[in-house]
C-alpha cells in the first residue's frame, strides 16, 4: 500500500497529546495567518482570492466553491453582517465536525476570523448542535475564551481596526436546523424551518442582514489555505477538488473512524487504510456521504476516487464525506426504512411533499418489512419519491427521495424478493442492521 | 413601457408585469389560473403548500409561482405537462391524509381544496394506510375546528403574526405531526380573530354558530352593510328561505378590504333572539297586551295629537337609517318636538352650536395607513371602530408613530411612540403648552400652572413635522363630561400641528343623525333652530308627558334615562326586542325590523352614502322602522307624506339636500362650559360600553355574550 499523507489540514494538531490548547495550536503555526491580517498585510480582496483559488469546497455536503459564496457579500454596504459557523453536524454517518470543535478548535475560530473579516462581517456565530453539549461545546467554548484572552477576538483587535465578537449558540437537536435558513431562523429563536429563497442570505440573512453560512470544515479548512498558500492546499486534492477531506467511516468495517485524507483519494486506498470490510466479509454496497446520497454498490464504489467529480460521475454524491460500509449481510429494504424513518422524523413539516411524502415512504417500507407488500409499491415508491424530489423549499425533501430511488435502482431485486416472500429478506441474517 | 415595467411570458402570452412582483401576482392578472393554497394577498409569503409550483423555461426544478420574482423575459407555463406533473404531486400529497369527509363538512361546496381537487386530484388513492387523526381544539365560541382536515398552510397562524398582531395559533411539533395550536389552551380573542374563518382554505376552521345549519348552495348571498360601528363595512349576508344564516365580508379596499370584525360577522345571531317582539303590544293595568297594528298606530297617533310639544321627546338610536332619521325629523318637525335627538351616551352638549354639520374622519379611512403621525385621543379605538383600529395598526407597521391620550390603558399590538394615561384634559393641556400653543380665554389660569411632562413633549416632538397627521376624537371623547373642553383642546392642536382633525362617532349613522337634524339644536342638513331642544340629560331629569324610543332602550342604549324617571311618561317605543327595560317602562311597544330585515341607507364616518335593502324575512309582525314612522306620519295627516319605499324617502333626502355644503370643520368658538378647576385634571368616569353591547342587536348575539372580550365586560 502507497503511503497516503494524513491530518494535513484539519486535524493537523491531532498528533499532540494536548491538542485543543492555544499553544498546541500556536506551535502548529496556527494564528499565523490571522497575525498578517491583523499586522495588515492582507486586504480582504487578496483573502477571498486565495480562498478561490484554493479550490476549497463547501463541506457541508453541496460543495458549493467557498470563495465564491464569500464573494456574494456586499461587503461594502454600511450594515451589520454576519457569519454563522454550522456546526449543527446531524447527517447520519457524519461525525468529523465534532473531531474539529473537540480537538482543534482553534482552527476553526481563525478560520472564521479570516472569513469575517474578508467579508465584512463583525459578528460571528457557531452554531452547534445541541447532542454536542457534553465535550464539544466546552472544549470550542474554552478555545473562544483563549482567543479573546490573548487579544486575537473582540474590538479594535490589537489596534488594527478590526472588530469581531465570536458567540456560540447551541441547538437544541434538529437535523432540519443543519438547512441554512432553519439555521438562522433557530439563531433567531424561531422554529426551525428552512426559509424560501431568494432572497438568499448574503442579502437577506440573520435579521435580515446580509449573511454567510460555512460549514465547520470549511472554515477550519482556511486558515491552512491563507497560511500554505492556495497552491498548496489545490495540490493535495484533485482537479476541481482542492485540499483535504474528512471521512467519518461507519458500518461493517474493521476500523471505524474519522479520517482526514486528500480529495481524490480511491476508495479502495481508504478501505485498506481502514482495516478493510469488517471480518474480510464482502463489500455490498457503500453510501460515500452521508445517508441522503445515493447508495452505490460494491463494484461501482470499488473503481472510485473520493472527490467530488469521481463520485458524481458514478451517480452519486460526495456528500459530508461519511462514508457507510455494508457487507454481504446488510438487508437493504431494512436499511432504507431506517434511513426513511430518519427523514420523516425530520422532516420539518412545512412543504407539503416532504411532510406527507416522507411518512408516506416509511409506511410503505414497513408493510413491505411486515410482509405485507405487493409488487406495485415498489414503483409507487420510486414515484412518491420523484414527486417530493426537487418540489420542496429546502433540500430536505431530495434527501429523502435520493436513498429510496438509489436503493430500489440498485437493489431492487432485494425489495422484489422481500415481497414475494411475504417479508423474508434476501439475507439469511435477520438481525437488525445497524447503520 | 415604464421602467417598473417588464416583459414575460405566461403560456404563451405576452404579459407584463411589475418588477419585483411574484409570478402568480402577474399570472392572476391574465386568464391563468395557478391553484393555490398558502398564498394569501393580504398575508406574506409562506410558500409552503407547493400547490403553486409552475414551469420556468431553464429552471432546474418547478417553482413556486408565489415566492419566485419575475425577470424579464421569463418564460413561464403555467399548464405545462410538467407543471402540471408538480401541481399534481402536490395535491396527491395533499389529499392522502385529508379525511374527505365533505358531505359533513360546512365548507363542502366553497371549499378550496374540494375546487382545486377537481381539477388536480386522482379519482381514485393510492394511499392504503391509516389516515392522520388530530385532536380539535376548542378555540373559543366563534370559530369551530375539525383540525384533521388542515392542510396546513399557515393562513391562520400568519393571519395573527401580521393582521392582528396576537399570535393566537401556531404549529407545533413538526414533519407530519405538525399542527395548528394555540399555544396554551386558550380562546382566540381579538376583534378580528374571525377572519380564520374565510382565510382558511379547507373546513379546518369554520364558523361554529353557523354550523351544521345550512349548505353553502342552498343560500342567496345579498349585498349589506354591517350596522355596529361608523365604518360600514360591506358584508354579505348568507340567507336561507329568508333567514340570515351568516355574514362574510364583502371585498372592498377602501373600507374593509377583506376584512370584518368579528362584531359584525356574528350580530346577526341576535336578529333570531327569544327576546324578539313579535307583534304589537300594549300595557293595560300593568299588564302586556297583544295589540293589533291598526289599533296600535290610532292609540300612539291620538296620543301624539294631544301631547304638550314642550313636553314629548324623540330618540332614536344611532343606528337608525337615513331614512328613518329623515322621517323621524320630519314627524317631529310636524308635531313641533324639538326634544329630538340620537346622540344618547353624550353628557356635555355645552357647546353644540358649534358642532360641526357632520362630525366625520376627516379623511378617507383608507387614507389612515397613509399618515406618518397619529394621534388617538380617548378612543379605546380597537373595540370602538375595529376596522379603524386595523387600518392604525397597518400605519405604525410602516412606521407612523402613533400616539395615545386616554384616560384608560388599552393593549395594542403595534409600537405606541407615546401612551398618555390619565386625565385627558390635563394631558391635552401639557401637549398645547409644550406645543406653545395658546390655551382658550377661559383657560388661561389653569393653562399657567401646566408644565409639559417629558412624555407630553415627546408627543408634541413627534407631531412637529410636515407630515400627513390625522388627531381622532373617539367615543370616551365624546362622551366625557368636558367633551367640549376635549375637543376645542385637540382643535387647537390640530390647527398648530396641521394635522387632520376626525371622529369615531357612535352606532353606524351617528353621520346621518346629524344630517337629517335629529338633534335639538339643528334642523335637516344642520339648519338653526329658533327654539333649541332639551338635552338628554334634560329630558332624562324632566318628567316629559311623553317619549318615543326609536330602537333607543333606557338603561342601556340612554344610559342617564333610568326607568324610576319614567314612571309618570308615556313610552312609546319603536323597538324589535322586548327586553325588561322596555317592559318596566314602556307603555305601548311596536316590533321593528333589525338592519337585516329593512331596506335603507347608512353615511358611514367618510361620509360614504351606502344604501342596502331588506334582506331577511321580518321576524314576527316586526315591520321595517321607516314604514312604521310613515304608517303614523300619514295617520297623522302629514302632507307629502306618502312614500312607497325607502327609495322614495332617499331621494327626498337627495332632492332637498342639493347643493347643501356639508362640513367636518368645528366652527370657531368660545367654551361654554362652566370649568371646575379641580374636576377638570381629574379624570372621569366616562360610561364605556363593552363592544358587545353598543346596540340592541349586539346584545342579543348569543355566540358574542360567549367570547372572552364579552366576560371581562361582565366583570368591569
Amino acid at each position: 500500500m502507497k503511503s497516503i499523507p494524513e491530518n494535513l489540514v484539519c486535524f493537523n494538531t491531532f498528533e499532540a497529546d494536548e491538542s485543543w490548547t492555544y499553544e498546541t495550536y500556536r506551535k502548529h503555526g496556527g494564528y499565523d495567518a490571522w497575525d498578517r491580517i491583523l499586522k495588515g498585510e492582507l486586504s480582504p480582496e487578496q483573502v477571498i482570492e486565495e480562498v478561490k483559488a484554493s479550490g476549497l469546497r463547501g463541506r457541508g455536503g453541496a460543495g458549493f466553491p467557498t470563495g465564491l459564496k464569500w464573494s456574494f457579500m456586499p461587503r461594502l454596504q454600511p450594515v451589520q453582517k454576519y457569519l454563522v459557523c454550522n456546526s449543527d453536524e446531524s447527517e447520519p454517518g457524519t461525525c468529523h465536525d465534532r473531531e474539529v470543535l473537540r480537538k482543534n478548535p482553534h482552527a476553526l475560530i481563525e478560520g472564521m476570523a479570516i472569513a469575517a473579516y474578508a467579508m465584512g462581517a463583525t459578528i460571528a456565530y457557531n452554531y452547534i448542535r445541541g447532542e454536542f453539549m457534553e465535550e464539544p461545546v466546552p472544549r470550542f467554548e474554552l478555545a473562544v475564551k483563549e482567543a479573546y484572552e490573548h487579544k486575537l477576538l473582540g474590538k479594535n483587535i490589537q489596534s488594527s481596526n478590526i472588530d469581531l465578537e465570536l458567540h456560540t449558540f447551541v441547538g437544541a437537536g434538529a437535523y432540519i436546523c443543519g438547512e441554512e435558513t432553519a439555521l438562522l431562523e433557530s439563531l433567531e429563536g424561531k422554529q426551525g424551518k428552512p426559509r424560501f429563497k431568494p432572497p438568499f442570505p448574503a442579502n437577506f440573512g440573520l435579521y435580515g442582514k446580509p449573511t454567510t453560512i460555512n460549514n465547520t470544515q470549511s472554515l477550519a479548512s482556511v486558515p491552512s489555505i491563507i497560511r500554505n498558500g492556495a497552491k498548496w492546499f489545490k495540490d493535495i486534492g484533485v482537479e476541481n477538488s482542492g485540499g483535504t477531506a474528512q471521512f467519518s467511516v461507519s458500518g461493517h468495517i474493521e476500523r471505524p473512524g474519522n479520517y482526514e485524507l486528500p480529495m481524490g483519494t480511491s476508495f479502495k486506498d481508504l478501505l485498506e487504510l481502514c482495516g478493510g470490510v469488517l471480518g474480510g466479509a464482502k463489500l455490498k454496497a457503500v453510501i460515500p456521504g452521508g445517508s441522503s446520497v445515493p447508495v452505490m454498490p460494491a463494484e461501482t464504489i470499488l473503481g472510485c476516487t473520493m472527490d467530488y467529480d469521481s463520485l458524481q460521475k458514478a451517480g452519486s454524491s460526495f456528500g459530508t464525506g461519511a462514508v457507510i460500509v455494508m457487507d454481504e449481510t446488510t438487508c437493504m429494504v431494512k436499511v432504507l426504512r431506517r434511513i426513511a424513518r430518519f427523514y420523516m422524523a425530520e422532516s420539518c413539516g412545512q412543504c407539503t411533499p416532504c411532510r406527507e411524502g416522507t411518512g408516506w415512504l416509511y409506511r410503505m417500507l414497513t408493510r413491505i418489512i411486515e410482509g405485507q407488500g405487493e409488487l406495485e409499491d415498489l414503483t409507487k415508491l420510486v414515484e412518491i419519491a420523484n414527486k417530493i424530489e426537487g418540489h420542496t423549499i429546502c433540500a430536505l425533501g431530495d434527501a429523502a427521495a435520493w436513498p429510496v430511488q438509489s436503493f430500489l435502482k440498485h437493489f431492487h431485486h432485494e425489495f422484489e424478493y422481500m415481497v414475494n416472500n411475504k417479508g423474508r429478506s434476501i439475507v439469511s441474517v435477520n438481525d437488525e442492521v445497524t447503520v | 413601457m415604464s421602467d417598473d415595467l417588464i416583459e414575460i411570458e405566461v403560456d404563451g402570452k405576452s404579459v407584463q408585469a411589475k418588477k419585483g412582483q411574484m409570478i402568480i401576482e402577474a399570472t392572476d392578472t391574465t386568464s391563468s389560473y395557478v391553484p393555490r393554497f398558502c398564498y394569501h394577498s393580504k398575508l406574506s409569503i409562506a410558500a409552503n403548500c407547493r400547490m403553486c409550483l409552475v414551469e420556468v423555461e431553464k429552471a432546474p426544478k418547478p417553482l413556486p409561482a408565489c415566492a419566485t420574482p419575475v425577470a424579464a423575459g421569463m418564460k413561464i407555463f403555467t399548464r405545462s405537462p410538467y407543471a402540471i406533473a408538480a401541481q399534481k404531486a402536490t395535491m396527491e400529497f395533499l389529499l392522502i391524509n385529508h379525511p374527505l369527509d365533505c358531505p359533513i363538512c360546512d365548507q363542502g361546496g366553497e371549499c378550496e381544496l374540494q375546487d382545486i381537487a377537481m381539477g388536480y386530484g386522482r379519482g381514485i388513492s393510492r394511499y392504503n394506510d391509516n389516515k392522520r387523526v388530530v385532536k380539535d381544539k376548542n378555540i373559543g365560541p366563534l370559530v369551530s375546528t375539525d383540525m384533521t382536515r388542515c392542510i396546513h398552510c399557515t393562513r391562520c397562524v400568519r393571519f395573527g403574526e401580521e393582521i392582528t398582531g396576537v399570535q393566537d395559533l401556531g404549529t407545533v411539533m413538526r414533519g407530519e405531526n405538525m399542527r395548528i395550536d394555540t399555544y396554551v389552551e386558550k380562546s382566540i380573542d381579538h376583534e378580528l380573530s374571525s377572519n380564520i374563518i374565510d382565510l382558511c382554505p379547507v373546513g379546518a376552521l369554520n364558523n361554529k354558530p353557523y354550523r351544521y345549519s345550512a349548505r353553502s348552495w342552498e343560500m342567496i348571498q345579498h349585498e349589506t352593510i354591517a350596522a355596529h360601528d361608523c365604518v360600514g363595512s360591506n358584508i354579505y349576508a348568507h340567507v336561507l328561505r329568508g333567514t340570515v344564516k351568516r355574514v362574510v365580508p364583502r371585498e372592498n379596499e377602501a373600507i374593509n378590504e377583506t376584512w370584518i370584525s368579528d362584531r359584525d360577522r356574528f350580530s346577526y345571531e341576535g336578529i333570531y333572539s327569544d327576546e324578539r317582539l313579535m307583534s304589537p303590544m300594549i300595557k293595560k293595568d300593568d299588564q302586556w297586551q297583544e295589540i293589533s297594528w291598526k289599533d296600535a298606530l290610532i292609540e300612539i297617533v291620538e296620543k301624539l295629537k294631544v301631547v304638550e310639544k314642550n313636553s314629548a321627546a324623540v330618540l332614536a338610536s344611532p343606528n337608525s337609517t337615513l331614512e328613518e332619521f329623515y322621517l323621524l325629523s320630519r314627524l317631529s318637525d310636524e308635531l313641533s318636538i324639538s326634544n329630538i335627538d340620537h346622540r344618547l351616551r353624550m353628557v356635555d352638549f355645552t357647546d353644540q352650536l358649534n358642532d360641526p354639520k357632520i362630525p366625520l374622519l376627516g379623511m378617507n379611512i383608507a387614507e389612515i395607513e397613509n399618515c406618518k403621525q397619529i394621534v388617538v385621543v380617548g378612543s379605546d379605538i380597537r373595540k370602538e371602530a375595529p376596522i379603524i383600529g386595523h387600518r392604525i395598526r397597518k400605519a405604525a407597521l410602516s412606521g407612523a408613530q402613533i400616539g395615545i391620550i386616554n384616560e384608560n390603558i388599552n393593549e395594542y399590538f403595534f409600537d405606541v411612540a407615546v401612551y398618555l394615561s390619565e386625565s385627558i384634559i390635563g394631558n391635552l393641556l401639557g401637549l398645547l403648552s409644550a406645543l406653545n400653543g395658546e390655551p382658550p380665554e377661559e383657560m388661561r389660569d389653569i393653562f399657567k400652572q401646566i408644565k409639559p411632562t417629558k412624555e407630553q413633549q415627546k408627543l408634541a416632538a413627534i407631531l412637529n413635522s410636515k407630515d400627513k397627521k390625522h388627531l381622532i376624537l373617539g367615543h370616551l371623547a365624546i362622551n366625557h363630561p368636558y367633551a367640549s373642553v376635549i375637543r376645542l383642546l385637540s382643535a387647537k392642536i390640530a390647527e398648530l400641528t396641521g394635522a387632520v382633525l376626525g371622529f369615531i362617532t357612535e352606532g353606524s349613522n351617528a353621520a346621518g343623525g346629524h344630517l337629517m337634524g335629529v338633534l335639538p339644536h339643528r334642523g335637516f342638513a344642520g339648519s338653526s333652530q329658533e327654539i333649541i331642544g332639551h338635552s338628554i340629560s334634560e329630558i332624562s331629569e324632566n318628567n316629559l308627558d311623553l317619549l318615543l324610543l326609536f330602537n333607543a332602550e333606557p338603561g342601556k342604549d340612554i344610559p342617564s334615562l333610568s326607568a324610576e324617571k319614567l314612571t309618570d311618561s308615556l313610552v312609546i317605543a319603536l323597538t324589535p326586542y322586548a327586553t325588561e327595560n322596555y317592559k318596566t317602562t314602556a307603555d305601548i311597544m311596536l316590533p321593528i325590523g333589525t338592519f337585516a330585515e329593512t331596506s335603507g341607507t347608512y353615511i358611514n364616518c367618510e361620509e360614504r352614502w351606502q344604501s342596502f335593502s331588506g334582506i331577511a324575512n321580518p321576524v314576527g309582525e316586526s315591520r321595517p322602522g321607516w314604514k312604521v314612522l310613515r304608517a303614523i306620519g300619514s295617520l297623522l295627516g302629514m302632507s307629502e307624506f306618502e312614500f312607497e319605499s325607502s327609495e322614495s324617502v332617499l331621494d327626498e333626502i337627495s332632492q332637498r339636500l342639493k347643493d347643501t355644503p356639508m362640513s367636518n370643520e368645528i366652527n370657531n368658538f368660545s367654551l361654554q362650559n362652566k370649568i371646575k378647576e379641580k374636576d377638570l385634571l381629574g379624570t372621569h368616569l366616562v360610561h364605556r360600553v363593552p363592544m358587545y353591547e353598543v346596540d340592541s342587536v349586539l346584545r342579543h348575539s348569543a355566540s358574542l355574550q360567549l367570547t372572552p372580550e364579552a366576560s371581562r365586560s361582565d366583570s368591569t
